[in-house]
């Protein structure tokens, strides 16, 4: 197994040991906005998708998947945090309209 | 150098997930793993030499369109399906950086690259067909109710086993075949895996394939040796699988029973429920019973969401309020579709997030209580997970709404929840019944309000 794949690793169950302690005390509130915003998170790889870009030769295959992947990743990176950002603007505190 | 900032967008997800779990910061949270992921993609963009740049901005460009549009137009009562689909697109775009890298490298890898290449396919693949079933559930083109072929879970097991199988051939022989048939069997094995499950049990689902595309992105992540993949995969990973677990804590009810029982596929005939006479109660009756308390507690569920009645419910909380009337609102962990549902429908409903209670609050509060308003809830308040060991709810942590002096019930009908099980409590002499639709009854009940 070569170094880079077992440092990998390392920071893997380092990270996943960072979440668990991270997102264990959200309030029941927040949960739909962090799986949300988790889920934009989780379209990081779209880093992949942009670095399956670079040497592309000539075969289609690899274009389509490579285009397809970057299509996918932006849609989940962008309406992600969009949707994360809108759901917690309704969030604030803000005085309420009374209208009767 | 391109390491530490792959390190600081890292960073910028850690803080900005802890921001996330307060109020007060969440906004900026968000937009503090916005700027992490931000900060990634031009390191990356500035970092890969020979990129197809016009390939780059067409996918950004469509996808940026396709995430934009989705994410201003959905109404908050469809927030399960987005959250549904776009897990379903994270995982579709980790499956397919895999494929891509298969491509251009071919199958002749080390040994751990060839399992991380199967797992990131088997992985985004599931999470891909699986968020589309669940998508299709929640909003209503497929069944909500458990749907299965008979041996199911024996189909599934084949059809998992079949996938290790594939990935060591794949390893030992090196060619590409048995990655697309990981692939295929992967995309039916997430169709079965979702079908089976019932719609109440999304809380779940939905926490559980959040998770999964995490980790799928964290596959991807040591298939090209990038640390921001790997970390923000493992970050969202353990976060998903904190909401599975919590979910399936509120449901007294372990993650192998959510995914494999069929859970609510027993559909109570007429004949099974109680022929017990309820107090029926007309909209002014509930006016009198609500204006004339001291404390009122609102327990939303999922026909709030179905009936939009969060407006409405806000607009009478309102009203009570200008009486003097103290409104709260208690919230189950797994009232809805998917965790926080209801907190979110009301926050569009501009209630203060300080009025709503969760399930530890609200229970030791429910006895000092005047008047407790279901809307829209059946399971999470059903009594008969406390007293009856029988019912296939029991041990399940409810809110005791029956413990207050009065429990108003709006409701179309009579007719069961998602168990499947009567409700012991539509018959207590100390509940009313006003059979309406939500929103309509709130409408209804206001006016009636107003008039006192």
């Amino acid at each position: 197994m070569s170094e880079v794949f077992i440092s990998g690793i390392v920071v893997f169950v380092l990270a996943a040991f960072v979440g668990m302690e991270v997102i264990s005390k959200v309030p029941p509130t927040l949960h739909t906005p962090l799986m949300s915003g988790a889920n934009a998170i989780s379209g990081i790889t779209i880093v992949g998708a942009l670095a399956g870009a670079s040497y592309l030769g000539e075969g289609a295959a690899a274009k389509v998947l490579v285009f397809l992947a970057i299509t996918t990743a932006t849609i989940n990176v962008v309406g992600g945090f969009l949707v994360t950002d809108r759901m917690l603007e309704m969030f604030k505190k803000k005085p309420v309209k009374r209208d009767g | 150098m391109v390491e530490l900032l792959y390190m600081a967008a890292a960073s910028l997800f850690i803080f900005g997930l802890k921001m996330l779990g307060s109020p007060r910061t969440a906004r900026r949270g968000n937009m503090f793993a916005a700027a992490g992921m931000f900060l990634a993609i031009i390191v990356t963009l500035v970092n890969e030499e020979m990129l197809s740049w016009g390939m780059i901005v067409a996918g950004m460009v469509v996808g940026g369109a396709i995430g934009a549009v989705l994410a201003l137009r959905v109404k908050m009562t469809a927030m399960p399906e987005l959250v549904a689909a776009f897990n379903g697109f994270g995982g579709a775009a980790s499956a397919l950086v895999a494929l891509a890298e298969l491509d251009r490298n071919g199958a002749e890898l080390p040994v751990e690259i060839a399992a991380v290449v199967a797992a990131s396919l088997a992985v985004g693949s599931v999470t891909f067909s699986g968020s589309f079933i669940a998508f299709g559930k929640l909003q209503g083109a497929l069944p909500g109710r458990p749907v299965a072929l008979p041996g199911q879970h024996m189909i599934n097991a084949v059809l998992a086993a079949a996938i290790i199988g594939l990935a060591v051939w794949g390893a030992a022989v090196g060619v590409v075949a048995p990655y697309w048939i990981i692939v295929a069997v992967a995309l039916v094995l997430g169709v079965f895996g979702v079908l089976p499950i019932g719609g109440a049990d999304m809380p779940v689902v939905i926490s559980l394939l959040n998770s999964l595309s995490g980790v799928a992105a964290s596959m991807a992540g040591f298939i090209i040796g990038n640390s921001a993949l790997i970390i923000g995969g493992a970050l969202v990973g353990a976060a998903g699988f904190i909401l599975t677990v919590q979910m399936g804590e509120a449901m007294n009810r372990t993650l192998a029973n959510v995914l494999f029982s069929g859970f609510g596929s027993a559909v109570a005939g007429a004949g099974e429920l109680s022929d017990k006479p309820v107090n029926r109660a007309t909209a002014d009756d509930v006016a009198i019973a609500l204006g004339y308390a001291d404390s009122v507690i609102v327990v939303p569920g999922y026909g709030l969401a179905v009936a939009q009645a969060q407006h409405a419910t806000r607009d009478l909380g309102l009203a009570l309020e200008d009486k003097g009337v103290t409104v709260d609102y208690s919230i189950h962990p797994v009232a809805g579709r998917m965790p926080g549902h209801m907190n979110v429908l009301l926050a569009e409903a501009d209630v203060p997030y300080e009025q709503l209670l969760d399930l530890d609050q609200s229970n030791p509060r429910f006895p000092q209580t005047d008047v407790v308003v279901i809307v829209g809830a059946n399971d999470v308040v059903n009594p008969s997970a406390r007293d009856d060991a029988d019912s296939v709810i029991y041990g399940m942590p409810i809110l005791e709404v029956d413990l207050a002096r009065t429990v108003i019930v709006i409701k179309r009908s009579l007719s069961p929840g998602f168990a499947g099980i009567d409700n012991p409590l539509f018959y207590n002499e100390n509940t009313m019944m006003f059979f309406s639709d939500g929103k309509a009854a709130m409408e209804d009940i206001l006016k009636s309000v107003k008039s006192l």
